[in-house]
């Protein structure tokens, strides 16, 4: 058994009990989970250079005889999620204590706030490594679980109302799950990945069928497919930012790789490839269309997350190689992006005080460095030459020409489309936020709560056009919410001030705390490092993909538990498939 | 394998009975009806184990004559998770009470949005919102008196 695997579980569920009786101590508390997450870092790293060299690495849980108990799997795209999630949640963490440092009055209750997201951390490991379908359902209920809580942390208004809609939609979907998963042990009599391979290639097509339409439908709740994807942009933007950030980078990412996982390994020759890549056509032009309307960066960016899931579900069922490698380097590559964007919001809403687009402008010269560091991701998560999302989207429209046939064409046409309009919604927010300046944003704001936009306009020099309830303002259009929260701004009496009248009554904190820019930087970093390692990155998912469409290296492993160390056979391997 | 119908069509009660709960509004309904659902999806367990048998418990009865003890413990990790979650959908009803004075599930921001866009957009001069019922909030409301009377 090889101890290294149950590790990245075991280590966060400890630390969570420690973080948990240590609560009066937020000094230990802080302390324990950066050495935990510390830990997992370099655990899912030397676990990722084992799997990448002697195939995958088992542990079967309990002393049962294999295999009859539960184990869990470390192949090489377990491994990469592991060691992506764990650097990020790291990162995640150091910027909440630097927030958690700074805040004196907090609105959250932080002494739960470690030993949630350690849960936090332990279940999406457990979910990347689990080997049966009822670990993986366990997995997900520990993550969900903590994240019911750390969404409706401090349980504000707001707060409640989106997480309602957010544990009910979960908790639907947890049913769905457990539905399917009786399904699943009726027809073949085993969880077990490994078992189910061999089993379910057996059953009648009818049913075989029923229960890959189960276990999709399930995992596109969790990964935020169209339609199934409509609770998202409503409920992350409410919690605080590194909760946020946290989910918009990882939850999705498991449902997808549940998603992965079962399609290559249980439904090899799936006859549902077709309507997953429908899905994912209508996930990325639904998804950026959504984005587009949005005037708060949040909700911008929730809306393109919910649009590149569907470049990872077009790599997913284009089922070649080249698509899943693509898609493999593109939950990579936007897990840490995505994260890092929402990082530097945070940072945003604390130096402006909003991330509505109707109150900033000019932040590109009152914080030059936030400006940096939500160009970068923001570029790189528009596709721009010669960054990360870019060399990931050339992956995957590359590997959809070489499938060929309409429908596939289709796809790199709208994952062109989308990724021009990601770059058109990035370009606004850029434009509105750090552009143009307070002054500017102000008078917009005034003529836009101005009862008669026609007197306004030639004043402010921003050209005002109504259109079916919409105002629109240069490159933004203004929903009716809008206006009257810009007749609240402009109201001198009221509370409700943007960054021009802050700035006039010298309300501004003056710096950001280094505590927060330092992890965001620093993931920011991360993403910079998967542009100049691709070349190594790509031919590491090439061999992930080559191993996930082979599926012998998995199911050798998991069903010959006696020799998976130094199997002289995977080792060949991951050497040939260096050259 | 042969299912037993009786825990078939018990599922399939519970199950739709679930269904209809939380469509309604008030989350303590909707957490019933979850309730009830999962109860649904715990009898299908059993139909997935199969003939009922004797207890399984080694060195009691032979192998052979044991009912399949995986279904049972699948359903009790179930359960205790279905616990867990009526503790805590029991607390965030309770908070909503505190806040808002009823436990209704609110709408999604953007639905909201889309709805005050929609009617906005059918109100032209000689149409009459109010007249016609269309259900505005109340801020919105203010705003169409405000215009009418300027």
């Amino acid at each position: 058994m090889n101890v290294l695997v149950p590790l990245p579980v075991l280590l966060p569920l400890f630390g969570a009990g420690a973080a948990l009786a240590l609560s009066r101590h937020p000094k230990m508390q802080r302390a324990i989970t950066v050495a935990v997450l510390s830990a997992i870092v370099v655990l899912a790293a030397a676990l990722m250079v084992r799997a990448d060299q002697q195939g995958p690495q088992v542990a079967w849980i309990g002393a049962w005889t294999p295999p009859l108990g539960i184990n869990l799997v470390a192949d090489r795209l377990s491994a990469l999620m592991l060691l992506v999630s764990a650097v990020v949640t790291l990162a995640v963490l150091l910027y909440s204590i630097g927030q958690g440092l700074t805040d004196d009055d907090s609105e959250a209750p932080v002494s739960i706030y470690h030993p949630t997201f350690l849960v936090l951390v332990a279940g999406v490991s457990n979910a990347f490594l689990a080997g049966d379908l009822f670990n993986l359902f366990v997995s997900f209920e520990m993550l969900l679980f903590a994240s019911y809580v750390l969404l409706t942390l401090g349980g504000t208004a707001t707060r409640i109302r989106a997480g309602t809609i957010y544990v009910v939609v979960n908790m639907l979907s947890s049913t769905l799950f457990l539905i399917s998963i009786a399904a699943v042990y009726a027809a073949t009599g085993s969880l077990n990945f490994a078992q189910l391979a061999g089993r379910l290639d057996d059953l009648p097509d009818g049913v075989s069928l029923t229960l890959q339409l189960l276990l999709l439908t399930t995992f596109a709740i969790k990964a935020a497919v169209f339609p199934l994807s409509l609770w998202l942009p409503d409920s992350y933007p409410t919690a605080p930012a590194p909760v946020t950030a946290v989910f918009a980078g990882l939850l999705t990412k498991v449902g997808v790789y549940a998603i992965l996982r079962t399609q290559t390994l249980l439904f090899p020759d799936s006859p549902l490839s077709d309507l997953l890549m429908w899905a994912a056509l209508v996930t990325m032009v639904v998804g950026i269309l959504g984005a587009i309307a949005q005037s708060d960066i949040k909700r911008m960016l929730s809306f393109t997350l919910v649009s590149h899931i569907g470049y990872m579900i077009f790599g997913i069922g284009l089922a070649t190689e080249a698509g899943i490698s693509g898609a493999i380097f593109y939950v990579a590559h936007h897990i840490t992006i995505q994260t890092a964007l929402f990082l530097v919001v945070g940072l945003i809403e604390r130096r402006a005080g909003s991330t509505a687009l109707l109150r900033l402008g000019g932040l590109a010269r009152l914080a030059p460095l936030l400006g940096i560091l939500f160009f970068v991701p923001a570029m790189n998560l528009a596709g721009i030459p010669p960054m990360s999302g870019f060399l990931g989207k050339v992956g995957l429209l590359q590997a959809g020409l070489e499938v060929g046939g309409w429908l596939a064409i289709t796809l790199v046409i709208g994952g062109t489309a989308t990724s021009l309009l990601t770059l058109y919604a990035i370009a606004k927010t850029w434009s509105a936020a750090f552009w143009r300046t307070p002054e500017q944003a102000h008078d917009i704001a005034q003529s836009l709560a101005a009862p008669d936009p026609e007197q306004d306009s030639g004043d402010s020099g921003a050209r005002i056009v109504r259109h079916r309830g919409h105002v629109h303002v240069g490159a933004t259009a203004f929903g009716d919410r809008e206006i009257a929260a810009a007749r609240r701004v402009v109201d001198d009496e009221s509370s409700d001030r943007d960054l021009h009248q802050l700035l006039r009554d010298g309300d501004l904190p003056s710096r950001l705390p280094a505590a927060m820019v330092g992890p965001a930087a620093a993931l920011v970093g991360v993403s910079l490092i998967f542009t100049f390692l691709a070349g190594p990155l790509f031919r590491y998912t090439d061999r992930a993909a080559e191993d996930l469409m082979l599926r012998s290296p998995y199911l050798e492993a998991a069903l010959n538990p006696d020799d998976t160390r130094g199997d002289p056979d995977s080792g060949a391997r991951g050497i040939g498939g260096d050259g | 394998m042969s299912g037993n119908l009786t825990l078939i069509l018990t599922a399939s009660f519970l199950i739709g009975c679930g269904v209809y709960l939380i469509l309604e509004r008030s989350l303590t309904r909707v957490l019933v009806g979850l309730l009830v659902m999962g109860n649904g999806v715990n009898m299908l367990f059993l139909v997935a184990g199969g003939r009922a048998g004797s207890a399984p418990i080694a060195n009691e009865y032979p192998p052979a004559e044991m009912s399949d003890p995986v279904p049972q413990a699948l359903v009790l990790t179930a359960i205790v998770i279905a616990l867990a979650t009526t503790a805590f959908l029991l607390a965030m009803a309770h908070r909503s009470w505190q806040l808002y004075g009823n436990d209704d599930v609110q709408d999604d921001v953007e639905d909201a949005a889309i709805r005050r866009l929609a009617a906005a957009d059918e109100a032209s001069d000689s149409h009459d919102l109010m007249s016609q019922g269309v259900d505005l909030p109340e801020d919105d409301l203010e705003r169409l008196r405000e215009e009418e009377t300027a």
